[in-house]
């Protein structure tokens, strides 16, 4: 009951894009065409669970014990950096057609504060492990979400008169701002059971 | 001369907020309240300027192959400095930044820089970009949480502007009005910067 609380709550009352802000510069960066932005979103997904999991253990395991809370971002990092390397590298040996489809997204990922925001916010809630992995996977179905459909608008931006100051960047802030008002409706649900 | 251009570069033709739209995870979310922009401003000018002065005194020792995770590494230390600063000197900064405080590590301005400014140039200059990168950040910033400020809930700086019988826009300090005040500011801008041309 609790997972598929923190699950709907990842994907629709707290998307990680709309409306916690984390995770914009992809969101912005690969949104302008549907399939890079379903790649995006997949790889993204992947690497968040992971993330979680693994972060969890080493604050639990490693950082707590040894009394060094404070290395707690710096450690983060460098798991998250590593661990996108990795993954790269297996997706590379085991499946080379998904590596084609994923490859220049997977060393953007490091950056995306999505990811260690997810790990973070995992520590700060204090969720324990299966509830750190549901809350990685679902932030990451969430950002999947936002991405695709933005991805769509965005197709259709491109076609569309737009005044020259306005063009780009801005327009698609704009719609961005309409798709969070939406989302917005879903802020209250469940707000007495989480 | 040659320095103030690299200070002046990042105020405005190559403002990160508005012309180069980076680092806007942190512009979106914590531009609720002036205060919290100039927080925020203030504490990533820091890790920036700090970032750009080591990452340009080791340009020269770094084999570029693992150039990425060095500079990583140099902005995480710094960024976990300020984090324990602003924890012991003011926590209520501390506590309305919250999770954004560590996520400055990811802040793709800082890392832009590093990459594109300090492994190339002497440290002086490096450390004037970071500076005029950061003044440009931060008052950009606090442009934002300015207008959403005013708007969302009738306060600057936390003093009340108007009278007891103003409904504020609550839509504006809500996650809607940053998308709308950013996306608005950066066509306001361009279209100031394209004026100024001819």
């Amino acid at each position: 009951m609790r997972l598929g609380l923190i699950i709907i709550s990842a994907i629709f009352i707290n998307n990680f894009i709309l409306s916690q802000f984390l995770g914009i510069c992809p969101f912005l960066g690969v949104s302008k065409k549907l399939d890079t932005a379903v790649g995006m979103s997949v790889a993204v997904t992947f690497v968040m669970g992971l993330a979680s999991v693994i972060c969890w253990m080493i604050q639990y395991y490693i950082l707590i014990p040894f009394g060094i809370g404070y290395l707690q971002t710096i450690a983060f990092i460098l798991v998250i950096a590593g661990l996108v390397q990795f993954v790269e590298m297996v997706i590379k040996k085991t499946s080379p057609t998904l590596y084609q489809a994923l490859g220049i997204y997977l060393p953007l990922i490091t950056t995306n504060c999505a990811v260690l925001g997810v790990a973070i916010l995992n520590i700060n809630k204090s969720y324990n492990l299966i509830e750190s992995l549901v809350n990685g996977v679902g932030g990451g179905l969430g950002f999947a979400l936002a991405i695709v459909l933005f991805a769509g608008v965005r197709e259709r931006l491109d076609l569309a008169p737009i005044p020259k100051a306005l063009d780009g960047f801005p327009i698609a802030m704009i719609a961005a701002s309409l798709f969070s008002i939406a989302f917005l409706g879903f802020s209250g649900l469940f707000s007495g059971l989480l | 001369m040659n320095l103030w251009k690299d200070f002046s570069n990042g105020l405005l033709k190559e403002n990160p907020t508005f012309r180069l739209v980076l680092g806007t995870c942190p512009t979106l979310a914590i531009t609720t309240a002036v205060f919290n922009g100039i927080g925020m401003g203030i504490a990533a000018t820091a890790v920036l300027v700090g970032s750009n002065l080591i990452i340009s005194l080791i340009k020269k020792v770094v084999p570029n192959e693992v150039r990425i995770p060095i500079y990583v590494i140099v902005i995480a230390t710094f960024t976990t400095i300020v984090q324990m600063v602003i924890k012991a000197y003011s926590p209520a900064l501390d506590k309305s930044l919250g999770l954004y405080i560590p996520l400055i590590v990811v802040n793709c301005i800082i890392i832009a820089r590093a990459e594109a400014f300090a492994a190339k140039n002497p440290v002086i200059n490096s450390i004037m970009d970071g500076l005029g990168m950061g003044l440009g950040f931060t008052v950009a910033i606090t442009i934002i949480s300015a207008v959403r400020e005013v708007l969302g809930a009738g306060t600057f700086f936390g003093m009340q502007l108007f009278g007891a019988n103003f409904e504020p826009a609550l839509i504006m300090i809500l996650p809607p009005g940053g998308f709308l005040v950013f996306g608005l500011s950066i066509a306001a801008f361009n279209k100031i910067m394209s004026l100024r041309k001819v």
